[in-house]
């Protein structure tokens, strides 16, 4: 019982988290850097936060992340870190070459008010950034937001890159916010299989799911390229998937170039994958083509098939507002009961959504925005649960409450398969359906009398 | 939406300053946010009619982060909305970080949006540009005019100078610019002549001296501008000038800070030559 200190009763609690369900904005913005091909994310602050912010993604990815630092002392955060960064774009440039270097704040530098922006300028105007490099930057203060913030606003720095020619490209951008590489390689699928041109960015895939070969990369093949981020501005439109992790960057592309966008739920499950599918269909003017239709069928019949086994199981979900709401929705829609609801990623927007997804189901509703894991843990501990679906963090709750656990978000520090199995659109939604009924009927196994021990479900 | 921050010594007369400038300007129909970055929260004492003012960081503090426009901002003398950044305790805290979360937090909740109609934003700033906090108004274009309040004391000078030393460092990558330098007396021997020449020498000019009168301490002790407590006094009319003044500069110049020993040679010049 390593929870055991967890009490039932639930009292208010203010300036005290537990067991947080959220992580720091420089998470997001390395991942979300690194899923731009030929680019070093770059940690401006002391060391320690960009040697954690990378074992962190390390630890999820399994693969090297490799990043540079500012390298803070006593002095820099004296007099400003402006020196360090100049000396940094010269080093990083002149030593590993990369196409772009994707620079974000930290505590320490944000606190002493560093500004990237004119930073930015001042190296430019001294020739340290060559011809045809790029450096973008973005600000993410961990004492705002959450990692998720920090996604997004790199994201947005990302969209910065667009240059309109004034021509369009006749493609499509796509904004799939923080999934998996696997996830986003599946939306490339998609799209191509519905016939749609897109952008895809950020893209992990190819990146962060990499092949062992005998030979390191230090930039890898994937990620989205440079003339492919500054063609954004041409696209024809923009679809955002996720409020919290895409919305600010297509807006920003709508505002500043003109392009439209449309923002989406993150394409999980049966619904909000109809309608990411619809969306594309309608940017393409084409009719849903028939193998799509075959894997929603497919999802479908596993729905119907196995109804009586989700039919009112209480689930608890932990994790990130734009995934939480794709999945609330999803297990709505096969009548589960998701009754607790946590992420720590404020927003009362969460809290609005979720109540509307769930007024159908019956039954009080537990969530919050900007809420940790102990209070999840004291919902269970009032009102149990069937099964609990959400990070690694979530297996503490689980050994002691005994509940089946079906891991999914970031990070997955303890298992393996996210990164090459994606978990979006119909096929992920049957993947979804696989681990949860894997250890639902797991657990009826294991419980079973003898006499009701079946062969069959 | 011109947006103006007015930096100076501490206890120069800033707060005054700006607020009776604002009421000038409200006169001639302009529409006005002004934005105090002082953790004391006193730069809208006098449009408001006293310390009435939740800060920004109060209420964050108090609410959280779900904070609404309305939150934060009131209307005072003429339809100005007034908004204090507030920040710590004397002593305690990071006051410069305040001020970069609350103008971020203005910018989110979409004070400075063109339906707002604001013919101007004035920021209100803390002493001397001490940390890269206090440096937040004139980053990333947020204010685009600086003026400077000074007096003929070495102090306030030497203020100046510093001031338009960190106003050089962002001019260069961006938009910020000096708009002038504001006299407000000390009654010192040949104050103007002595401002107007550093003035000059800083490349810009004085925009317009203040006099000293007891009408200003007057209308304070009454929590009102002068405009607002007697608008028939000299001293509105010289506020009325001042708002004119910046009502119609067009010189924005990235100054030229000066040595310190030239400076302390002007003060030699002015200050040891008999009063005319």
């Amino acid at each position: 019982m390593l929870l055991r200190h967890t009490p039932k009763e639930i009292t208010e609690r203010k300036a005290l988290t537990i067991n947080p369900a959220k992580t720091c904005q420089p998470i997001g913005a390395m991942y979300a850097a690194l899923g731009i091909h030929g680019c070093l994310p770059h940690s401006h602050g002391s060391q320690g936060c960009c040697a954690y912010h990378r074992s962190a993604l390390t630890r999820h990815y399994k693969e090297p992340v490799s990043a540079s630092t500012s390298s803070f002392t006593e002095g820099a955060s004296v007099f400003g870190g402006s020196a360090n960064m100049m000396q940094a774009i010269n080093n990083i440039f002149t030593v590993y070459g990369p196409e772009v270097i994707a620079v974000h704040t930290t505590c320490l530098s944000e606190t002493i008010g560093d500004d990237l922006p004119q930073i930015k300028k001042k190296a430019l105007a001294e020739g340290k950034i060559p011809k045809g490099k790029y450096v973008i930057s973005a600000s993410t203060p961990s004492y705002a937001g959450s990692h998720v913030t920090g996604f997004s606003n790199m994201v947005t720095a990302m969209a910065g890159m667009a240059e309109p020619t004034g021509k369009k490209n006749g493609k499509v951008n796509i904004i799939p916010g923080w999934v998996e590489p696997s996830d986003m390689e599946e939306i490339k699928r998609l799209t191509n299989m519905v016939g749609v041109k897109t952008i895809l960015f950020p893209d992990t895939s190819g990146v962060l799911n990499g092949p062992l070969s005998g030979e390191y990369k230090m930039f890898p093949e994937g990620g989205t390229t440079v003339a492919e981020l500054k063609s954004t501005g041409d696209s024809i439109g923009t679809l955002a998937l996720g409020e919290w992790c895409s919305a600010d960057a297509a807006r920003y592309l709508d505002k500043e170039h003109k392009v439209p966008c449309q923002v989406l739920d993150m394409p999980f499950g049966l619904q909000a994958t109809d309608r990411f599918i619809d969306a594309l269909r309608m940017v393409a003017g084409v009719n849903v083509p028939d193998e799509i239709a075959l894997e929603r069928g497919q999802l479908v019949d596993m729905i119907s098939d196995m109804h009586q086994y989700f039919y009112k199981k209480k689930v608890a979900l932990v994790g990130d507002p734009d995934q939480l709401i794709a999945m609330t929705e999803f297990l709505v829609s096969i009548d589960m009961c998701p009754v607790h609801i946590v992420t720590g990623t404020p927003g009362k927007k969460f809290e609005k959504r979720i109540k509307e997804i769930t007024k159908d189901m019956g039954g009080k509703v537990n969530v919050k925005a900007k809420g940790d894991m102990f209070l999840l843990h004291q919902w269970i501990k009032n009102e149990p649960v069937d099964l609990i679906i959400g990070n690694t963090y979530c297996k503490y709750i689980a050994r002691d409450e005994d509940l089946p656990f079906v891991r999914w978000g970031f990070p997955i520090l303890d298992r393996q398969g996210h990164q090459y199995f994606p978990t979006v659109g119909y096929k992920g939604g049957l993947r979804l359906l696989e681990k949860i009924l894997g250890v639902l009927m797991d657990r009826q196994d294991r419980d079973a009398s003898e006499s009701k021990f079946e062969l069959v479900f | 939406m011109r947006k103006v921050a007015i930096y100076g010594k501490g206890g120069i007369g800033k707060s005054t300053t700006t607020q009776n400038t604002v009421a000038g300007l409200v006169e001639m129909g302009r529409k006005i946010m002004v934005v105090g970055c002082d953790p004391k929260a006193d730069s809208t004492r006098l449009l408001l009619g006293g310390l009435a003012q939740k800060s920004v960081l109060d209420t964050l503090r108090e609410e959280g982060e779900d904070v609404e426009l309305e939150d934060i901002r009131k209307a005072g003398y003429g339809g100005t909305w007034c908004v204090e950044s507030g920040g710590p305790e004397p002593g305690v805290g990071c006051a410069g970080r305040g001020i970069i979360t609350s103008i971020n937090m203005l910018e989110s909740l979409g004070a400075y949006e063109e339906s707002e109609a604001l013919d101007y934003a004035f920021y209100d700033v803390l002493g001397d540009v001490v940390c890269g906090g206090f440096a937040m108004p004139i980053r990333d274009g947020k204010a685009e005019e600086i003026y400077i309040v000074v007096s003929g004391e070495m102090m306030a000078m030497y203020a100046a100078n510093n001031i338009s030393k960190g106003i050089v460092k962002f001019a260069q990558s961006g938009t910020v610019r000096l708009g002038g330098l504001i006299c407000n007396s000390r009654a010192v021997d040949n104050e103007a002549e002595m401002i107007e020449e550093f003035a000059k020498k800083l490349g810009t000019k004085m925009i317009y001296f203040v006099p000293r009168n007891n009408d200003v301490q007057r209308a304070e002790i009454n929590r009102k501008t002068v405009i607002e407590w007697k608008p028939e006094v000299d001293q509105a009319d010289a506020y009325r000038g001042l708002a004119k003044a910046i009502d119609e500069n067009k010189d924005f110049v990235i100054p030229t800070p000066l040595e310190i020993e030239e400076l302390e040679a002007l003060l030699m010049q002015y200050g040891l030559m008999e009063a005319v």
